[in-house]
């Protein structure tokens, strides 16, 4: 296997018209681009709905205030968790998986290009469309604009009846669209995986990313196709006088809580578990250690996906089902912390005996361990059925919900930007303002998310534009709102690293961090056709067994 | 100290105010439960319950909190020990430490106890979940049914023939003689839920579903709670005010309550009006013509402290304002403003104010 | 369109991994199922919960006739597939064409069901719970019939054209296998549909 590609100079950019360059762009099916695309894209809504935040976090700054309208308000919130879910973590994911998972198992590209060019436009376009909704809304007496149902849409909210216009047809149909974008993502991650790794790399030899993708993309298989299933008899319900969900009909409420949370909870497993695959790669790079136990990490992720199915109605603790079904909840719920736990162990044991070097990637990560133990035990304050009666569609879980989001899975991708951006664009992320943006962040992120588990034990429920003064939620509600503009800064001073880097940053060469998965093997940025011979592996670090042929793990694995 | 040594220290340092934070928090909240008078519950605090289910909640929650407690301190010790023992140093740059791929013993050893907490912790939410949602419901118990409505509360006491809205009267319980309040929880449109802190967790009204709950509250006063769960524009104002009263008052409440309609005749030409536009279409008032349901019983709408499920207090001008233009107190609520001229609207606002 | 096949030097076995057009369908398959399962779930609740309206005994008929149609169709498609990998195109394109008459004959059959239903009975999708549910889940599968025998039918046309052979066969391959894969929910949707929901 050799390290002598050459990469193609981007010099030959020069002299083309941006015509030219835009049109490539957009029609590209290399894997690198579309994954880029994606990155970017959900990049972009990661500001706006951060902006949704703001806003949020603005009106509820004092109570009674009037920044905005209660309407508004109860679109702020219904945006803000649809565009974070479908369009920021979703995407993101995608492209990081579209970039990585051919380098890291010495492919060319995905099994299907074109299938993943057209995976990347159908979720584009539910992404535009949902945000025209803004302006396309009107329906009838001028009712619609952007859908204020939640981002679960809860029936019968959802229906004709209560929902007159068409702001939620606006919800389902860019959400199934974009759906079936990320199912075909999924049908090519698992097909790259199965039938595209270079010689020699087995599957147990595979980077654990490759192992995580592949768990994460089965799991979204038959994890959308329920929600996109909901979302046709919404439909049906909407346009054809169906009755799923129709109350008056002798329909079932329930039965759209059942069908959504199927899709909800083992949604968020798949969003964690990429952030637990950059996790897994960065970690024992800065510590200088292999992962801690990879067939168990493998194991417990295959775990994770399996048991995450049957922990759905935990979101559904208070809708009176019998005391025989909320205790199978929450006991299967409690069993999915096991297998989590573990891997926090896992990871907790790279680090055990290594050699740490704290660099911004490793920061994020080592941030990330601390905020996801705390987000997994308020998880677990939340799976007991009892404890859920009083702390459900409260700001408890809403805090709960963004420490694993925030804490945990922005903190993975922040993590794995300052790790793989040198990969993807050839320079250095500076150091200097990922520190200046790490510490920022984390002070913002503690000061709100901390906080704001506390007017939920207080008692203030979520989704509300307003709320009474003298029930002790004033002050901490104002401090949740400083933090959000302390966390909104640290964004844009990431953003701006970003930017200056990919101009000014130093070069960053094929290998800064001294790594050993196979992307590390090829130029930064990699060229077109990725690597110039077929790579043949021996192990599970090929690139440690080149700089260290007289130990090489293929002795021990 | 070494550069590197300094941003570890910083790193520990961050997590140390991390938690001061949150300690500093939850002391906040810990001195409102210590400050709030009896009697009166402002701070609707689930660590402060008044009522048997709560109670049990409450204790049950120590017992979790203890448990995620302990992890927790264990876990971050660890993490925060290898962080710092094994840093990078000047010391250990130059050379790559033991590379250990796994340890079966350890894997086991972590594997396993957490299998047991899970099924102590299991063994404990089991126990409590049966207590609190298969309690018997004892001949004493007072019985309500509660409708949700966007955006209000409708209360019918079915065993003692009354109607209200919003503001809950119950009976305070004696645990020698409990006379708790089992509740049945219908839906008029979309999903609600009713959630008083310190009385009882919470249970969803859902349309086209029965469900029940119940209190059996041990110390008189004003509770208060509000909808939570997202049921449309205004469920930001679908509070709920709960009167834990001793049995005279609540025996008093009662009669009163159950009294028909107040007919001064002096306020003919309001309860004119009333009867005359599209106001009974939606409230019922005993003894006129008004029937509806689709809004709140107004029979005794004076014996209640406050307007449009809590949005605003019950003052003449408030009630003038609620029916000339709703959207100013509640905007998206269903009360149409009813554009009736000055003369009419304040002769109903007279009228409304005889129905105590 | 087979795997890579790369020998390693000191190593006997042949690199061999799985053909990704067949991968990639299995997945689709899957994801496919899911859908379904949650259709056939919302038919089973609401079996018996109609307030108003005809009820499946009393106007539903079971199709046996355009079942054997359709499952017939799967065998079909399974020979001709056989024929094209031994190069015997002309029996592959009279078998092929015969699953494209099968699975339209089984269009047909359906489409006079609605029709009765709808005429006769006066059963349509907003009827009752019952006729939602009905219609969903059948109209579902039709639909995927309807897009296999449009897929069908352009390798039909392919093949008339003389472009369709041997070398071909991986592909045709993964094609009737999303075309068992409609039949096979035919099964389930059958046995919910006339058999338990009656």
């Amino acid at each position: 296997m050799s390290s002598d590609v050459m990469a193609i100079q981007s010099a030959d950019a020069a002299g083309r018209s941006w015509t030219e360059v835009l049109h490539e762009w957009v029609t590209t099916v290399d894997h690198k681009r579309l994954g880029i695309l994606y990155i970017l894209y959900a990049l972009i809504f990661l500001v706006i709905g951060g902006v949704e935040a703001i806003v949020i976090r603005i009106q509820l700054m004092h109570p009674h205030n009037d920044f905005v309208s209660p309407q508004v308000f109860n679109r702020m919130f219904t945006m803000h968790g649809t565009t974070m879910i479908f369009f920021v973590a979703m995407p993101i994911m995608f492209g990081f998986a579209n970039y990585l998972v051919p380098l890291m198992i010495g492919a060319r590209d995905m099994a299907f290009p074109r299938l993943n060019a057209f995976s990347f436009w159908l979720t584009a376009l539910g992404g535009c469309l949902l945000y025209f909704s803004f302006v396309g809304g009107s329906g009838l007496y001028g009712a619609g604009n952007a859908p204020d149902v939640g981002w679960w849409a809860y029936a019968p909210l959802a229906s004709r009846a209560f929902s007159p216009g068409h702001s939620s047809d606006y919800w389902t149909i860019a959400l199934l669209v974009s759906g079936f974008g990320s199912i075909g993502t999924a049908i090519n991650i698992i097909a790259t995986i199965l039938c595209m790794r270079c010689p020699g790399m087995q599957l147990s030899r595979m980077p654990l990313l490759a192992w995580l993708n592949l768990v994460m993309s089965g799991m979204v298989l038959i994890v959308i196709t329920p929600l996109s299933a909901a979302q046709i008899m919404l439909l049906v319900d909407r346009y054809l006088g169906g009755h799923f969900f129709d109350t008056q009909a002798g329909g079932s409420a329930s039965l759209w809580m059942h069908f959504f949370w199927i899709f909800g909870h083992p949604e968020v497993y798949v969003l964690i578990i990429p952030c637990f695959a950059f996790m897994s790669e960065i970690i024992p790079v800065f510590s200088r250690k292999p992962i801690f136990g990879y067939p168990v990490m493998v194991g417990a992720t295959v775990c994770i996906g399996f048991v995450s199915m049957s922990v759905w109605a935990h979101h559904m603790f208070t809708i009176g089902m019998n005391s025989y079904a909320n205790s199978f909840f929450a006991i299967t719920t409690m069993a999915v912390g096991v297998p989590t736990g573990i891997k926090i162990f896992n990871w907790l044991g790279t680090m055990w005996g290594g050699r740490i070097q704290f660099k911004t990637p490793m920061l994020f990560c080592v941030g990330f361990l601390f905020q996801f133990l705390i987000a997994g035990l308020t998880g677990i304050m939340l799976s007991s059925a009892p404890f859920d009666w009083q702390l459900s569609g409260s700001y408890f879980v809403v805090a709960h919900f963004h420490y694993v989001i925030v804490g945990g899975i922005l903190f993975a991708l922040f993590a794995a930007f300052y790790y793989w951006y040198p990969k993807m664009t050839g320079r250095m992320l500076n150091e200097g303002l990922g520190k200046l943006h790490f510490w920022l962040f984390l002070i913002g992120f503690h000061l709100t998310f901390d906080l704001m588990h506390i007017p939920g034990l207080l008692g203030m429920p979520r989704r509300i534009y307003t709320y009474e003064p003298g029930r002790g939620w004033e002050t901490l509600n104002l401090l949740v709102t400083i933090g959000a503009f302390v966390q909104g800064i640290a964004t844009l001073v990431f953003v701006a690293n970003l930017v200056i880097s990919y101009f000014k940053g130093a070069k960053a060469g094929n290998d800064p961090w001294d790594a050993w998965t196979l992307e590390w093997s090829t130029s930064s940025p990699p060229p077109a056709y990725n690597f110039a011979s077929t790579p043949t592996v021996a192990s599970r670090r090929p690139l440690w067994d080149l700089k260290h042929p007289e130990d090489p793990d293929s002795r021990y694995e | 100290m070494t550069k590197k040594d300094k941003t570890e220290w910083r790193t520990v340092a961050a997590r140390v105010t991390g938690i001061l934070v949150i300690l500093t928090g939850v002391l906040l909240a810990a001195r409102m439960c210590v400050a709030s008078p009896l009697g009166d519950h402002p701070i609707p605090n689930i660590f402060d319950p008044r009522s048997t289910p709560a109670d049990a909640l409450n204790q049950h929650s120590h017992f979790v909190l203890a448990i995620t407690g302990l992890i927790f301190v264990v876990v971050f010790t660890l993490l925060a020990y290898a962080i710092l023992k094994f840093r990078q140093t000047t010391a250990n740059a130059d050379r790559e430490p033991a590379q250990v791929y796994g340890s079966t013993q350890i894997e086991l050893a972590w594997t396993i106890i957490p299998i047991l907490i899970v099924v102590v912790l299991f063994l404990a939410v089991a126990r409590v979940i049966h207590a609190v949602q298969d309690a018997p419901k004892p001949a004493t118990a007072v019985e309500v049914t509660a409708i949700g409505h966007q955006f209000w509360w409708e209360f019918r006491y079915p065993g003692l023939g009354l109607v209200t809205a919003n503001e809950l009267h119950v009976p305070v319980s004696d645990p020698a003689h409990p006379t708790p309040t089992f509740l049945k929880l219908l839906s008029a449109d979309t999903d609600h839920s009713f959630w008083i802190p310190q009385l009882a967790g919470k249970t969803d009204l859902i349309p086209n579903r029965v469900n029940e709950t119940w209190i059996d509250p041990h110390e008189t006063g004003l509770f208060l709670g509000q909808c939570a769960q997202y049921c449309g524009t205004q469920h930001a104002k679908m509070l709920l005010r709960v009167y834990v009263d001793n049995p005279e008052e609540f025996a008093a409440w009662v009669s009163a309550q159950r009294q028909p309609a107040n007919q001064n005749e002096k306020e003919a030409v309001g309860r004119h009006v009333f009867e005359t536009t599209a106001c009974l279409n939606c409230h019922a008032v005993g003894g006129t013509n008004g029937t509806g349901r689709f809004g709140p019983d107004l029979t005794h709408l004076m014996s209640r402290h406050t307007l449009a499920s809590g949005a605003a207090e019950n003052t003449p001008e408030n009630l003038r304002l609620w029916i000339e233009n709703p959207d100013a107190i509640k905007p998206g609520s269903l009360m149409p403003a009813m554009k009736l001229s000055d003369a009419d609207l304040d002769a109903l606002v007279r009228y409304l104010e005889t129905l105590r | 369109m087979s795997a890579i096949t790369t020998s390693l030097v000191g190593t006997p076995a042949p690199w061999k991994l799985p053909y990704r057009g067949r991968v990639g369908m299995a997945c689709l398959i899957i994801a496919e199922s899911a859908i379904f399962t949650i259709f056939v779930v919302a038919y089973l609740f609401y079996i018996g919960k109609s307030l108003t309206g005809p009820t499946p005994r009393e106007v539903l008929e079971t199709p046996i006739f355009y079942t054997i149609c359709l499952l017939s169709s799967s065998l079909t498609i399974h020979f001709a597939g056989k024929f094209l990998e031994r190069g015997k195109r002309g029996p592959f394109l009279s078998l092929w064409l015969l699953t494209i008459v099968l699975g339209g004959l089984f269009m047909y059959g359906t489409g006079r069901e609605w029709h009765r239903l709808i005429y006769e009975h006066g059963l349509t999708i907003s009827t009752n719970l019952f006729g939602t549910t009905y219609y969903s889940l059948v109209g579902l599968h039709a639909f995927h019939v309807t897009a296999g025998l449009v897929m069908l039918s352009i390798v039909l046309f392919f093949g008339l054209a003389g472009r369709v052979g041997p070398e071909q066969s991986a592909r045709v391959d993964v094609l009737s296998l999303y075309w068992h894969f409609v039949d096979a929910v035919w099964v389930v949707v059958f046995t919910v549909v006339y058999i338990v929901g009656r």
